[in-house]
């Protein structure tokens, strides 16, 4: 074996390999598209957030624009406080409504985003004060049931 | 002569719990050729390893041109390692790279020179080896006296004052032995250089050394120049020069009483 | 009764041992590494040696590997009729543990078993420590330039293979049963998190390269010099290769994917 088929092999190899990693940034990791740029931290309190988990998207009309960093529980409030981070060119309303939702009847759970009318922004740091909690299908199904399936307000105790 | 170039004093070394040589201290004269026999696996080869620095005494000192070989650092051991040339049992050639190369080696590895006088010097080593049309063929398309030829080669690429030879008769055919005893004692004079010899074929010896130690159980038991030694009435010397079975070396490992061992069931 | 202690002891102690002259070792070789780059020649013939040559059967097995998945995930995800997830199925399970660890298996018994055996016959031969002689140090001319040409081959070959494996599972999934190509493309890409699955994986894979291959340079290096010797050396490269690669993933996934 001499030296220059050594060093073509060792090229082609190399070069291969290196298109391999690119594959997988560019194609299947798609490196670009759902990077986030430049964010900032928003929070929000729930009273359940079912089965939010952290690094679950973040989305507005459908379109993924942060991801949740945080989630911990408020012994104060005794709520669920997630934190997330949103992509820095977008901006949203201070009565911007958070909700826990679903993708699909048994997919992911994410965090929906939306917007209220208002002029005013919401500044990095900030907390949202609108929200609502995950839909369980336990209670959902228990609601049904009893016949209290009416507006989806969880029933307390008297 | 001036001081030897290679001496060791009352040197004893062990692997652990199992003493290999118990107090040797023999010299090697510079310009000689000196032979350092005994039987097999008497702490012979161990002997090269402690010149070479591989290995190190646990008492007593080795000296090898004025400095104390186990006292060296790693960086003065390799430049002390460049003037010796040691050539092994079975030529330990480089098995993937070609017979030039493999004599190129420590040129390459040790020097700046250019390609061309690389190539100069390895067909002139080749051929005092006898080799030189060889250089081509893989190690693997040798005979065993040729590729002990190239080691040889190899082992002198750099010139050294000092060459070591680990059996280098053991497997070869009459010719190639004859052949491998006259390139020893050639080169030797050639270099200017000083030769040791492990080795257990005295016949072979006789004919090229000027000095040869006897080595048994880690001391050195006799010693003398090949006349001395064809003369000699010590016993084992005369055991081993005319290949007798029995004798000061028995022919029985240690072992119990064999009636006894035969009568008494599994010892 | 003490035999048992005795002999867990005994064990103990020549694990520790074994451990020590590991990291011993590949001190030596970091140590003695210059040459391998200052010479680059030495290391590009290893990385012939252990990456090209393994490179066929790296790209079989990651073809293969995808086609199962590319099946069975189809046979799953068809029970919740969600067969367009099948390529994020694929390039997850593909980027995160299979691509790194099973080209690692495979790595080690392909090229860490041939550099074991290469300088275990080496020290056979007495090659070593006829370089040693010639005050060519072995760790830096033999060990250093193999040790490095594996760590370099290895994150190329997982990457090989698992960008061949989307492939065979792109194959199964949209050439041959009919998944739309688009949705295949883009729910991987909605689910595959460059740095999160992609990086981690590389990651990984690196670790794993770094492990074989200290373990082949090892194994050859300390073997016991008979042919019994080598052929033993060569079975440990491949078992314990294999034992470090699952024992390496799974503290590496604890520690990297503990968020989901």
């Amino acid at each position: 074996m001499n030296r220059t088929t050594i060093d073509l092999w060792v090229g082609v190899f190399v070069a291969m390999g290196i298109a391999a990693l690119l594959f997988l940034a560019l194609k299947v990791g798609s490196i670009s598209g759902s990077e986030i740029r430049s964010p900032y931290t928003l929070s929000a309190h729930f009273d359940n957030i079912g089965g939010l988990k952290v690094r679950a998207p973040v989305k507005s009309a459908g379109v993924l624009v942060g991801r949740v960093e945080q989630i911990r529980y408020d012994n104060e409030r005794f709520q669920a406080e997630v934190v997330f981070t949103v992509d820095g060119r977008y901006k949203f309303p201070v009565d911007t409504f958070a909700n826990i939702l679903t993708s699909g009847l048994l997919g992911e759970q994410y965090l929906g985003l939306d917007p209220g009318g208002e002029e005013k922004t919401l500044a990095p740091g900030e907390v949202i004060k609108k929200t609502q909690s995950a839909v369980v299908l336990e209670k959902l199904i228990s609601q049904f049931m009893f016949g209290k399936a009416a507006d989806g307000e969880p029933a307390p105790a008297k | 002569m001036s001081e030897p170039l290679v001496s060791l004093e009352n040197v004893r070394f062990a692997y652990g719990e199992r003493t290999i040589l118990r107090d040797i201290s023999l010299s090697i004269p510079r310009g000689k050729v000196v032979a350092i026999m005994g039987g097999s696996g008497c702490g012979k080869t161990t002997l090269l390893r402690l010149i070479g620095g591989q290995e190190r005494a646990v008492g007593g000192r080795v000296l090898v041109d004025g400095q104390d070989v186990a006292k060296l650092g790693r960086d003065k051991l390799y430049a002390m390692r460049r003037r010796m040339g040691m050539l092994f049992q079975f030529g330990a050639l480089f098995t993937d790279i070609s017979v030039f190369d493999n004599v190129a080696f420590p040129l390459r590895e040790h020097t700046d020179l250019p390609p061309e006088l690389i190539n100069d010097l390895v067909l002139m080593k080749l051929h005092a080896v006898g080799l030189r049309g060889a250089a081509r063929l893989m190690p693997g398309e040798l005979s065993g006296g040729m590729a002990r030829r190239v080691a040889l080669a190899r082992t002198i690429a750099l010139d050294p004052m000092l060459l070591m030879y680990d059996e280098p008769f053991t497997g070869l055919d009459p010719i190639s032995l004859g052949v491998i005893g006259q390139l020893i004692r050639r080169l030797n004079d050639a270099l200017g250089a000083s030769s040791v010899i492990v080795t257990h074929d005295i016949q072979e010896s006789l004919q090229i050394v000027d000095y040869i130690y006897f080595i048994s159980e880690g001391r050195v038991v006799a010693e003398g120049t090949p006349e001395d030694i064809r003369k000699t009435s010590d016993p084992f010397v005369h055991q081993f020069v005319h290949a007798e079975a029995d004798g000061p070396v028995p022919f029985h490992y240690p072992a119990g009483d064999y009636a006894t061992a035969l009568v008494g069931g599994p010892a | 009764m003490g035999g048992v202690f005795r002999k867990l002891g005994s064990m103990a102690i020549d694990m520790v041992w074994q451990l020590g002259f590991i990291a011993r070792f590949f001190w030596l070789i970091l140590y003695y590494s210059g040459q391998s780059f200052t010479r680059l020649r030495l290391t590009i013939r290893e990385l012939y040696f252990s990456g090209v040559l393994s490179l066929l059967i790296i790209l079989v097995s990651g073809l293969f590997v995808g086609l199962v998945l590319g099946l069975q995930g189809y046979e799953i995800l068809q029970r919740y009729g969600s067969t367009d997830a099948m390529g994020t199925m694929v390039a997850l399970s593909l980027l995160r543990e299979l691509g790194p660890v099973v080209a690692g298996l495979l790595f080690a018994s392909r090229a860490g078993s041939a550099v074991t055996a290469e300088i275990g016959l080496m020290k056979v031969t007495e090659q070593l420590k006829a370089m040693d002689m010639m005050a060519v140090s072995p760790i830096a001319r033999v060990v250093a330039p193999r040790f490095w040409g594996g760590v370099v081959s290895m994150p190329l070959l997982a990457a090989m293979f698992s960008a061949m494996g989307i492939f065979g599972g792109w194959l199964i999934g949209v050439v041959f049963i009919g998944v739309d190509n688009g949705a295949f493309w883009s729910q991987m890409q909605a689910a595959v998190d460059f740095r999160y699955d992609v990086l981690n994986g590389v990651i990984k894979s690196c670790a794993f390269g770094v492990a074989v291959a200290l373990i082949a340079v090892f194994e050859g290096y300390d073997c016991v010099p008979t042919a019994e010797g080598v052929s033993r050396a060569i079975t440990r490269t491949v078992v314990s290769s294999a034992l470090a690669i699952l024992a390496l993933d799974f503290v590496m996934t604890s520690f990297m994917f503990r968020g989901l």
